[in-house]
């Protein structure tokens, strides 16, 4: 059914119809709206879950360990701050092998203070061993619950997922959304079943430590898992295409690549301006593209290579920083195109919320077809 | 061995480590003056102390670290800690 | 009723000979049975319980990190509760896990009144690590990190109050206790698990290694250090103290002496002011638990 809906609360309906058991998050802007929405339902009974009021984002992410461990779907969201009290946590649940999916709200991190949008908190969890996701707008933020779930709980990958979608651009925008019934849900998401639970019957020690005769293959297996794991996401796309006909099977989506000599290379909703800046420059004879990287981890590197192959450059638009090197998004894009002779140009741009319309679109291009790229995009004169 | 997923174990696998190698002095249990109260047992930090079926104790050696507690604690005085010989 | 036969701690496990921490974690385990699922904080105990592929555990068990048991053990209960389910969650820390670095979690758990038992086996610095003071490291204990020296007389401050701490919580259940003392520990240890609510026991638990003396004195040491009223056995039930072990008191320095941590306080000259101290904590104790078995008839002290 479609409604006309704020982006947090699609999340929030999405996630409901995933029927977590365990719900635990705490307070930040600007993922609140989400688990806010999430404790009424479960004060009016519309979701049967245990919701912790936890004290901090570490406990929040702790107690939804316990939670998988134990053998219960459980459910997080968190922003920025919130992701990083949380970095420890997010370590252990992928290394315990533990699945389950958190909602970031992609704010800026700290300092100096800020609450708008960048994608520098969930970017910084990249080495985590955790499944990452990017949503273009709240449809996307919306579906990618429940394939993220079907992934992650899959028995061969068994690691957590983060679906990310843009705080404030996305989280406090109405937009139509088609929402499923539950029971269409259900018929795609299967229960949560472990392999292996706390359980008195059947006593199992979670969270040993390795000696280094054994740690390196531990991390091994988790490197596996992620790399098994994009036919799995391939997979559980395709039947969510046959299911709700929003096609999800490629890990990547290109919008006029075809005979594209600058080639766009962005995540979130980025992709939404940068596609109306295109048509644009398309009209005035422009040959642009731009490549959507919907799966950040595991990277998908083939299709990249793949998509990029005929571009005569490569302009990546990386809304976070490695500091010292260059964007997160444009480091895998030089890998991946390494060798090729192709020029991968990287923007940081849209840091703390700064906007990016389409002319700053536009703009990009032109640098890049000048050559001029690994920059920070319109800093401010007295800096520039 | 395939390794478990998550770095998880079933009970048991701690018995292959066999703690008895590092012991130095080793209890003696006389059975002389005993009055088989079961102190020794109960304050052994390895739990290695077994009741017999005459209901005297016996440490298994296998796993006595010979930290000596046993032979401390006995009331009556009838666990002595002697060199090991190896 | 306690089970004194069971054993659901394994030999096996890396402890050094005579480590109290591994006694209670046999003791606790007994106590607590086979329907229990324990969450361990990082430490000692942690460690040495479960170097892949050896577990000592024959309960359910999972380790997370150092400073999040409470918060994992609050997931683990509600899961629990939203499987209709019966284990008991136990969660078992060293004194670092609880009066330093998981006491966010700690609050956060005994705030919301999730139903379990936080176990905390104090040894008294961080031994895992190799003795650095913790805030339960006692008064002029020397630590690698509270060293005596030409100007320190060892670990600046006292013993923080942890039990106070988790009844202000409004815990039902709050008792301390000792690995010296088996029964009233199994009793304690029991008791908490069969109350409903977030329910507290210390468990004091010398480390040989730590504290500086030979692993067979582990069971002495414990009753020293209640016998010289520093360390006071006492349960607590919804806010009052119900029940206290009363002892003939001995002079702290029969605790003290028998320890490498506070050698200094007799070498190379006794420190008479830092031992009166230390005695005028343990007065203090005695008064505000009434530990000191009065005799009968008060001895009349002579006029003038």
């Amino acid at each position: 059914m479609m409604r006309f809906i704020e982006g947090s609360l699609a999340v929030s309906d999405a996630v409901r119809m995933c029927r977590p058991d365990v719900v635990s998050a705490y307070p930040i802007t600007p993922q609140t709206h989400i688990v806010e929405s999430l404790a009424e339902m479960v004060a009016n009974c519309t979701l049967d879950a245990e919701y912790i009021t936890v004290e901090s984002e570490f406990s929040a992410l702790s107690a939804c360990l316990g939670a998988v461990a134990a053998g219960s779907r459980a459910y997080s969201a968190t922003s920025s701050q919130g992701l990083a009290l949380m970095f420890e946590v997010c370590f252990n649940l992928a290394g315990m092998r533990l699945p389950m999916v958190m909602t970031i709200a992609n704010r800026a991190i700290s300092a100096p203070l800020s609450i708008w949008n960048d994608q520098q908190d969930s970017i910084s969890l990249r080495d985590s061993g955790w499944l990452q996701f990017y949503a273009e707008d709240n449809q996307e933020a919306a579906d990618l619950h429940y394939l993220a779930y079907k992934v992650a709980e899959d028995q061969k990958i068994l690691l957590p997922a983060m679906v990310c979608f843009d705080g404030f651009i996305l989280s406090h925008t109405y937009e139509p959304v088609d929402m499923p019934t539950q029971e269409e849900v259900d018929a795609y998401l299967p229960k949560f079943n472990p392999c292996q639970r706390l359980d008195a019957k059947d006593p199992i020690s979670f969270g040993m430590f390795a000696f280094p005769e054994y740690y390196m293959e531990f991390r091994y297996a988790i490197d596996q898992a992620l790399q098994q794991s994009r036919e799995k996401i391939r997979e559980a796309g395709k039947e969510f295409k046959e299911k709700f006909g929003r096609d999800y099977s490629a890990l990547v989506e290109g919008y006029r690549l075809e005979d594209a000599e600058t080639v766009l290379v962005a995540m979130g909703s980025l992709c939404g301006t940068a596609k109306d800046a295109i048509d644009e420059m398309r009209g005035a004879g422009r040959k642009v593209g731009l490549l959507k990287i919907r799966t950040y981890r595991p990277f998908p590197g083939e299709e990249v290579a793949a998509a990029l192959k005929g571009a005569k450059r490569v302009a990546v638009l990386d809304k976070n920083i490695s500091l010292g090197s260059k964007g997160a998004v444009g480091l895998e894009v030089k890998d991946v195109l390494y060798g090729s002779g192709i020029p991968v140009l990287d923007y940081i741009v849209g840091l703390g919320g700064r906007d990016m319309r389409k002319r700053d679109i536009e703009r990009i291009v032109t640098l890049a077809e000048k050559g001029e790229g690994d920059l920070f995009y319109g800093l401010r004169e007295e800096v520039a | 061995m395939a390794l478990s997923v998550g770095c998880t174990a079933k009970p048991g696998k701690s018995r292959g480590n066999r703690t008895g190698a590092w012991r130095v002095f080793k209890p003696a249990f006389k059975h002389n003056k005993c009055t088989k109260c079961g102190l020794c047992a109960m304050v052994c930090p390895e739990g290695c102390i077994i009741e017999q079926e005459d209901e005297f104790m016996i440490p298994d050696y296998d796993y006595c670290k010979g930290c000596g507690l046993c032979a401390e604690e006995c009331p009556a005085e009838d666990i002595e800690m002697v060199k090991e010989e190896k | 009723m306690v089970d004194k036969t069971l054993e659901l701690f394994d030999c096996g496990h890396r402890a050094c000979g005579g480590c109290g921490p591994a006694l209670a974690a046999r003791l606790i385990m007994k106590a607590a049975g086979t329907d229990t699922i324990v969450v361990s904080a990082t430490g000692c105990m942690e460690v040495f319980s479960t170097p892949y592929p050896e577990t000592a555990w024959k309960v359910p068990w999972i380790h997370s990190l150092f400073e999040n048991a409470a918060a994992v053990a609050s997931g683990v209960e509600a899961a629990l509760k939203k499987q209709g389910r019966s284990e008991k969650v136990v969660v078992i820390g060293g004194d670092g896990a609880t009066f330093d670095i998981g006491m966010l979690c700690i609050s956060g758990a005994f705030e919301r009144g999730h139903d379990f038992t936080y176990i905390c086996y104090d040894n008294e610095a961080y031994m895992n690590t190799g003795i650095q003071r913790s805030g339960a490291t006692p008064l002029d204990a020397h630590t690698t990190t509270s060293p005596a020296g030409k100007c320190s007389t060892g670990n600046r401050r006292p013993k923080k109050d942890m039990p106070a701490i988790l009844a202000a919580h409004g815990a039902p259940y709050v008792a301390t206790t000792s690995i010296a003392y088996p029964n009233d520990l199994m009793q304690k240890v029991e008791r908490a698990i069969e109350t409903k609510g977030p329910c507290y026991v210390q468990i004091h638990a010398p480390c040989p290694t730590g504290w500086g003396y030979e692993g067979d004195r582990t069971m002495v040491m414990g009753k020293l250090a209640v016998e010289t009223g520093l360390f006071v056995l006492f349960e607590q039930t919804d806010g009052t103290v119900t029940r206290v072990k009363k002892v003939m008191r001995k002079p702290v320095e029969e605790y003290l002496k028998g320890q490498k941590r506070f050698a200094h306080l007799f070498k190379p000259t006794r420190n008479e002011a830092e031992i009166a101290r230390i005695q005028a904590t343990a007065d203090r104790n005695a008064e505000k638990f009434g530990i000191d078995i009065k005799l009968k008839k008060p001895v009349e002290k002579p006029e003038g």
